[in-house]
């Protein structure tokens, strides 16, 4: 295997779970909703995978157990935001704070304990060739899912119907609700969707990043995601674009920690959070005003009578 | 009539859709109180009334949108129930809301798309609009953002929209409201045209010209009754304002003769690149008021008024010192407050949540403006005594009506509300007053009552800017009257020498060239 | 099925005052549903976090202890929430409040410096976290960027600030190579002989008052009130915005980097990685527990403080994990948002029925 074959192979190691959270939650705000619970339902959704795995002994238990312990955490969100109109900021908040808690309940058994990572694919052949075998046809299978994912919200947002009402209802709610569309719905469906996504993203991090389960493992990637979708305008491919070049950064760091060049490990360690917020800086001076920013973001929707 | 050709006489047709005994009440108001209304296939029925007569409410609960606490609807001849929008347009029921219910950042066709039937083709949908269009005379570009259109355009996509799935029964909300006279002219050749083909057509307005010229009956509502069904075509104008209003119309009284004095307020060539995303900017904006007159600034939404306001106000200051003067001192560069120190005044356009914090009290609302110019506050400190005092001088000056000692802004009805805040500010007896439409959906009373007190302020010697969409408020209390039309502003004319021909013109951005000194 | 949000006309002071009440008891028997989830007596946890530590004296002061820090931060965020402003970086604040502060305490410590150490340390301290706090609030002000992303990362940054400090160039040399400074000789005294009550307690009643009179009386706290409420009212009123967010990141920076050198030294007596246990975040609970009202929040600060210090004695008592208290903590912030939209809003529950 090339160097370059190597280096690129990890920085989608390090992108995926990014791309999948922000994925998900680039849905929910499109829908006209903020859920800051990323880090949270990310969080729990590393814990649950990696229990259900080691429980039940079957690493696709724990990819469900994630995704379902996503979609709970964000139904509970939903129940808050949409059916009592409270602030979304703060309920998120709330949910990042009730996550990272529950993921040190659930996970607490479970340190220490290690379990074989899910392997990434093996086509005999095609992931033999040399120069592009592992990169092409050798990765996790969550690599494939999230590509598609990538391309299924592309399709879905800019050429579906149902992503036309969802784009229009993130767009305008009011009249959204005037024409009839069904705003309350089409978000819980948004929200739970993101949840999902947040808990496929833990799961990655806990059966696939590493072999074993440590308190705090999602180290703010869950904010870094919701980061992704505001550097990405709103757009899929540029979220695709976005969480590989942030994982080409978080490599690269990596690398330059490992030369030991005298360079304060620490410094380096805050890198992707100093990137981040330099990369919001660009986009805002960049594209001032027309970010693309779904025009309800944010705002609770309380209809008329 | 066109209509007549199309079946015989409209009266002796069944309903297409009758309301029988509609109540509908929210919380101790009841907006309906046992309405009944009919529409019959081909024709076109106003439904007439004030703002907050209940109009609104009652086409809200046809189209599906609030569900009646009593009374039935009957659907040619069988009860219905709607729980919601697409029930009703699936009978055939098609709505063109007053407020737009458009995605600023979608396409024309997007905005269609997104409004018609689950499961319907979108495939050939551009030529469907183009189709539509050609038939009706509503010419649209299907790949436009919304964002760039302009009111009458917009209006066209709802239209549109609606006759994509050929209603049976279309409810027009105000629909000129937002259309220059000549605009509104197109639209009423539409209306005829689809009536012809046999729908039926609720048209809610309360503009009585446009009634006779338009509608073969007419229902009149006043605080949630129906009052009066009749013909309006045999009606006078007068008559039906009186049922409207249910009282002689308060007309207002003219100033008595004075002079104009010298220039209070001042634009020289003010441009200004807009601050919000979607905003129109101000482009060589010209204007000099003088002290004793009231100034109109007519123009469809949208066109610039809020930009305007602002600059006026010093919310968004101007490029230049000069741009703005107030009694000859140039200000442009100032903020509001500083402005209001050179005894300005200032009322925008939304009564909620722009000239009153709905959720703050009524002397909280009476630090909010007076705070720079009046002692409530001093130091840095707040004297609550203080604004309940002045709270209480304009309740009473004003006639506000409320509940409790000193309630929230947002609990009082439009008209109460307005009149407070106008009241806030003419108390202060400003030598320069801006306002920003003064009595838009404020019942007749309390518009009558803010029309009046501007007329008094200038007849004391204030320069006073009424910026108005509608044009009969401006020919009632303006001496000389501006367009405003995509950021420019035409010369003022005198109110005598200039008709709603010429005014309509120049709304629509054509007639004379735009003005560069006043 | 679907639930319908009727907003509610007139709400007696006495119900807002109650949600946050209603809130408690809900989060403590979903708390409770939870500990009897992991197979444990939820009555013997709960006699333990919420019961036994107001019997005993120590622990009534380890909660006035706990409460300080909370408190202070709590009351500068209030004037972030209440311009609807979401600093949820006060973690950072606090960190670069301690270490900032600490900068004159590790220079003189086994110095005779003398008395003005300790007031120019928490002066410090305060501008320490004022000035990390103008960072998000100035990307705003100037870029438009939100400040709720930048304020969260900076608290990474500070930690891993802290760290690199502690470990580097600020390390004890006599300390076994712990990543800790010296012991700081200028410390806040202690208000009792034998007490854990020390002086920095003080700030937390003055902070109530003070804010209560400037949210209440001045024109600046009308100004940070109407600009959260309605923006354009608050332009209306001739309120710059800008200068707004950038003086409520200002106070609410400074409070809570006046609570990181207060907490250090209050009680650490030096620095070193984890002097937080996550107060930036946890005090965001006690400012919408307390209805970011300074007194509400003053009670709202005691009764959080009163779960940690339950917390700590449950993990010794009961061998539950410290996690627990997180998660109650986000499950009460959660039930006081619930709570306050039910007192706003009549919840209806619509079955449409079709005929």
């Amino acid at each position: 295997m090339g160097v370059t074959e190597a280096i690129l192979l990890t920085v989608i190691t390090a992108a995926t779970p990014l791309l999948i959270a922000a994925l998900g939650e680039l849905v929910v705000e499109k829908a006209g909703v903020l859920n800051l619970g990323i880090e949270g339902m990310m969080a729990v959704g590393a814990a649950c995978g990696f229990a259900a795995a080691t429980l039940s002994g079957s690493s696709l238990v724990g990819v469900g157990a994630a995704v379902l312990a996503g979609l709970a955490l964000s139904a509970v969100f939903a129940l808050l935001v949409l059916g009592l109109a409270t602030n979304q900021v703060a309920s998120g908040l709330a949910l990042t704070i009730m996550g990272l808690g529950l993921s040190g309940l659930i996970g607490a058994g479970f340190v220490g304990t290690n379990r074989d990572a899910i392997p990434p694919v093996y086509i005999p052949g095609l992931t033999d060739l040399p120069g592009v075998g592992r990169l092409l046809f050798g990765e996790s299978p969550f690599v494939y899912v999230s590509l598609a994912l990538a391309l299924g919200i592309l399709w879905f947002l800019g050429r579906s119907r149902a992503g036309l009402t969802l784009r229009s209802i993130g767009e305008n709610h009011v009249s959204g609700h005037a024409l009839g569309l069904p705003v309350l719905r089409v978000r819980l469906y948004a929200i739970l969707f993101g949840g999902a996504c947040a808990g496929l993203a833990g799961a990655y991090l806990s059966l696939v990043y590493t072999p074993f389960w440590s308190p705090g493992m999602t180290a703010g990637r869950g904010w870094i995601a919701l980061a992704l979708v505001v550097f990405a305008s709103w757009k899929p491919l540029r979220v695709l674009f976005g969480a590989y070049l942030f994982g080409g950064a978080t490599v690269l760091q990596l690398h330059l920690q490992a030369a030991s060049i005298g360079f304060p490990s620490q410094a380096l360690s805050a890198f992707p959070y100093v990137a981040t917020i330099l990369a919001l800086v660009v986009m805002s001076v960049g594209e001032r005003k027309a970010t693309g920013a779904p025009g309800s973001l944010g705002a609770p929707f309380v209809p008329d009578r | 009539m066109t209509r007549e050709e199309a079946g015989g006489s409209p009266a002796g047709d069944a309903p297409l859709v009758a309301l029988r005994g509609i109540v509908k009440r929210f919380g101790d108001l009841t907006a309906n109180d046992h309405v009944d209304l009919d529409v019959r296939p081909g024709e076109i029925h106003a439904l007439l009334g004030e703002n907050g007569a209940g109009k609104s409410t009652l086409v809200k609960i046809l189209f599906g949108l609030l569900q009646p606490n009593e009374g039935e609807i009957i659907w040619q001849g069988r009860r219905v129930t709607l729980d919601n929008p697409e029930d009703a347009a699936d009978l055939g029921i098609g709505m063109v809301f007053q407020h737009f219910s458009l995605f600023e950042n979608l396409t024309v066709a997007e905005n269609i798309a997104v409004a018609l039937p689950r499961g319907e083709s979108l495939r050939d949908l551009d030529k469907r609009i183009a189709e539509v269009g050609a038939r009706y005379g509503l010419a649209l570009d299907p790949g436009r953002p919304v964002w760039t259109l302009s009111a009458g355009e917009r209006q066209r996509i709802e239209i549109v929209r609606a006759l994509l799935r050929e209603p049976r029964l279309l409810i027009l909300d105000e629909p000129t409201s937002v259309l220059t006279p000549q605009e509104a002219d197109t639209l009423f050749v539409t209306l005829d045209r689809l009536a012809a083909g046999g729908c039926g057509l609720l048209y809610i307005t309360h503009r009585l010209e446009e009634v006779k010229r338009l509608c073969q009956r007419a229902t009149v509502m006043r605080a949630g009754k129906v009052v009066a069904a009749c013909d309006p075509r045999v009606e006078s104008v007068s008559r039906l304002a009186s049922l409207m209003v249910g009282s002689e119309v308060v007309e207002v009284r003219p100033a008595p003769a004075h002079a104009a004095g010298p220039v209070r307020f001042e634009l020289r060539d003010l441009s200004l690149a807009p601050t919000e995303a979607h905003g129109i900017p101000l482009a060589g904006v010209s204007l000099a008021v003088r002290g004793g007159e009231i100034v109109g600034i007519a123009g469809v939404a949208g066109n610039g008024q809020s930009e305007l306001f602002a600059a006026m106000s010093g919310e968004v200051e101007a490029e230049t010192q000069e741009a703005v003067r107030i009694d000859g001192q140039p200000v442009g560069r100032m903020g509001i407050d500083r402005r209001r120190r050179r005894n300005a005044a200032f009322v925008p356009e939304e009564r909620n949540g722009h000239a009153a914090a709905p959720r703050f009290t009524l002397s909280e609302n009476i630090v909010l403006s007076l705070h720079a110019t009046s002692g409530v506050a001093r130091r840095g400190l707040v004297n609550g005594a203080m604004a309940r005092q002045l709270a209480a001088a304009v309740i009473k000056a004003f006639d506000v009506r409320k509940g409790g000692a000193d309630p929230m802004a947002g609990t009082l009805s439009g008209g109460n509300l307005q009149k407070f805040v106008v009241g806030r500010e003419i108390l202060r007896e400003p030598g320069v007053l801006v306002v920003n439409q003064p009595t838009w959906g404020v019942d007749a009373g309390a518009a009558a009552t803010i029309r009046q007190a501007l007329i008094d302020l200038a007849a004391r010697g204030a320069a006073v800017v009424v910026i108005s969409q509608d044009l009969d408020e401006i020919f009632a209390i303006a001496d000389r009257i501006a367009v405003i039309h995509d950021g420019r502003l035409s010369a003022a004319h005198p109110a005598r020498e200039i008709g709603r021909e010429q005014i309509g013109l120049l709304m629509a951005g054509s007639g004379e060239g735009h003005a560069h000194a006043a | 099925m679907r639930l319908e949000l009727v907003p509610r006309r007139d709400v007696p002071a006495a119900a807002r005052i109650l949600a946050p009440v209603a809130a408690l008891v809900a989060s403590i028997l979903i708390g409770g549903v939870v500990i009897a989830l992991m197979g444990r007596s939820p009555a013997a946890a709960l006699d333990v976090y919420f019961i036994q530590p107001l019997t005993e004296g120590w622990a009534l002061q380890e909660i006035a202890v706990k409460a300080t820090p909370l408190l202070l931060i709590a009351i500068g965020l209030s004037f972030c929430f209440r311009a609807n402003l979401w600093n949820i970086g006060a973690e950072g604040q606090f960190v670069m409040g301690a270490l900032v502060g600490s900068i004159l305490p590790l220079v003189t410590a086994g110095t005779d410096a003398g008395p003005w150490v300790l007031p120019a340390a928490l002066l410090m301290g305060a501008l320490g976290g004022l000035l990390y706090a103008l960072i998000p609030a100035l990307l705003r002000v100037a870029f438009g960027v939100s400040e709720i992303l930048t304020s969260l990362m900076l608290v990474y940054v500070a930690d891993l600030t802290l760290d690199y400090l502690v470990r580097g160039p600020w390390r004890d040399p006599k300390g076994f190579n712990f990543p800790q400074t010296v012991n700081f000789d200028a410390m806040l005294p202690y208000l009792a002989e034998g007490g854990r009550l020390h002086a920095g307690l003080l700030f937390g009643p003055i902070a109530v008052l003070v804010a209560w009179f400037v949210v209440q009386r001045t024109l600046f706290g009308f100004g940070v009130r109407v600009s959260g409420e309605s923006p354009k009212a608050a332009r209306f009123a001739g309120f710059n915005p800008d200068r707004l967010v950038v003086a409520a990141f200002c106070i609410s920076g400074a409070m809570a980097g006046l609570a990181g050198i207060v907490e250090v030294t209050g009680q650490i007596g030096q620095l070193k990685p984890g002097i937080s246990v996550g107060y930036g975040f946890t005090a965001i609970t006690v400012a919408f527990l307390g209805r970011l009202h300074p007194v509400g929040m003053l009670f709202g600060a005691l009764v959080v403080a009163l779960t940690v210090i339950g917390g700590e004695s449950a993990q010794i008592a009961l061998k539950l994990p410290l996690d627990l208290t997180r998660t109650f903590q986000g499950i009460l912030l959660m039930c006081v948002l619930a709570a306050d939209a039910l007192v706003s809003y009549r919840v209806r529950v619509v079955t449409t029925a079709r005929a």
